[in-house]
């Protein structure tokens, strides 16, 4: 196996001194760092569309995570990064959709599928016929001469 | 069970009836999707309308790189497409980049996450359309202008409004039916 360590070699090294270049370029504290993390964690990898910007590894997800801290270390508001995100890629890029007109329907679901289908249940039984009346003094008389 | 009360049976067609409005629906997705009308992986761009978003990209061979600043008082519209040497779909609509160009209108570059030798070659066996060329090697500006993948065009008027935004590559139908009427309005 030395061959392979041989051929291994140059590349690790290679990929040790890229390091650097990989990494987000502005130097953040813990704190900031953990804010960096919360707002990625609430945005939609525009690639992956199921996974948020911290999770996936798409380019464009990295892209976004190195703009988020840029932005983290210019001093902006977790308000003014959301905003400058969605201004471009609208409530879409946001993995916590806002109530508004469009997702209404989307944040009243929950309650209104309960409710129509307790309404239809309720309605259905109120309409099932009852239990027939008692038979009348007549009718039993009928019934026993019957069952005889 | 002859008997069926005539309000139970709304309530037994309900389900068929949603299934067939689902069904319904699912066909005229279907038939969008493969008419190009509908592509269930656009992300939606919003910025038509706004100006052009603060960004620079530098220098990218043959191309010396531009920023805001150049595209705010122009000649003519311009086009601004955004493409990489390995993304297929871009040698796919290089020719008609070409044509465009042959056309009379201009195409300013943005490079996305590429390197000088692949935009190269890039360059070499596809022709270059572009008037004016940057890179993004980083992906800053694409994310100032909200695009999601390669290619992606926009068209920005004299002033330097954001008039048109295309999240797919360029077809000879897109261009004739929207961006070649919008560069003659705009021009």
């Amino acid at each position: 196996m030395r061959w392979l360590r041989i051929l291994l070699a140059p590349s690790l090294l290679a990929l040790l001194l890229a390091g650097p270049s990989f990494a987000v370029a502005p130097t953040l504290s813990q704190a900031e760092e953990a804010r960096a993390v919360a707002i990625g964690s609430q945005l939609r990898c525009l690639v992956c569309q199921n996974e948020s910007v911290e999770q996936s590894s798409a380019t464009l997800a990295a892209n976004i995570r190195h703009i988020i801290r840029q932005q983290v270390a210019a001093g902006w508001t977790n308000r003014q990064i959301m905003h400058w995100m969605t201004a471009r890629y609208g409530d879409f890029i946001r993995l916590d959709p806002p109530f508004n007109r469009l997702t209404l329907l989307l944040w009243v679901m929950p309650v209104l599928a309960p409710a129509v289908g307790l309404g239809i249940a309720l309605g259905a039984s109120r309409r099932r016929p009852g239990p027939p009346p008692p038979l009348s003094d007549a009718e039993k008389r009928r019934l026993a001469s019957l069952l005889e | 069970m002859e008997r069926v009360g005539i309000l139970r049976r709304p309530l037994l067609l309900m389900p068929l009836g949603a299934a067939v409005v689902g069904g319904i629906g699912f066909v005229e997705l279907l038939m969008r999707a493969e008419e190009g009308r509908y592509n269930p992986h656009t992300v939606p761009n919003l910025m038509v309308g706004h100006a052009v978003p603060p960004f620079s990209v530098g220098a990218a061979p043959p191309g010396t790189g531009f920023s805001t600043a150049d595209l705010q008082h122009l000649a003519k519209p311009v086009l601004v497409n955004f493409f990489a040497s390995w993304c297929v779909p871009c040698h796919a609509e290089a020719p008609l980049l070409m044509q465009l160009k042959a056309e009379g209108v201009p195409i300013w570059g943005i490079d996305y996450a590429d390197t000088e030798p692949a935009l190269g070659r890039f360059l070499a066996a596809d022709g270059n359309p572009f008037a004016r060329l940057g890179g993004d090697p980083k992906g800053e500006a694409a994310i100032a202008w909200g695009i999601s993948g390669v290619p992606e065009s926009f068209l920005i008027d004299r002033s330097g409004i954001i008039r048109w935004h295309l999240g797919d590559p360029l077809s000879p139908a897109i261009v004739s039916a929207q961006l070649i009427p919008l560069v003659r309005k705009y021009g």
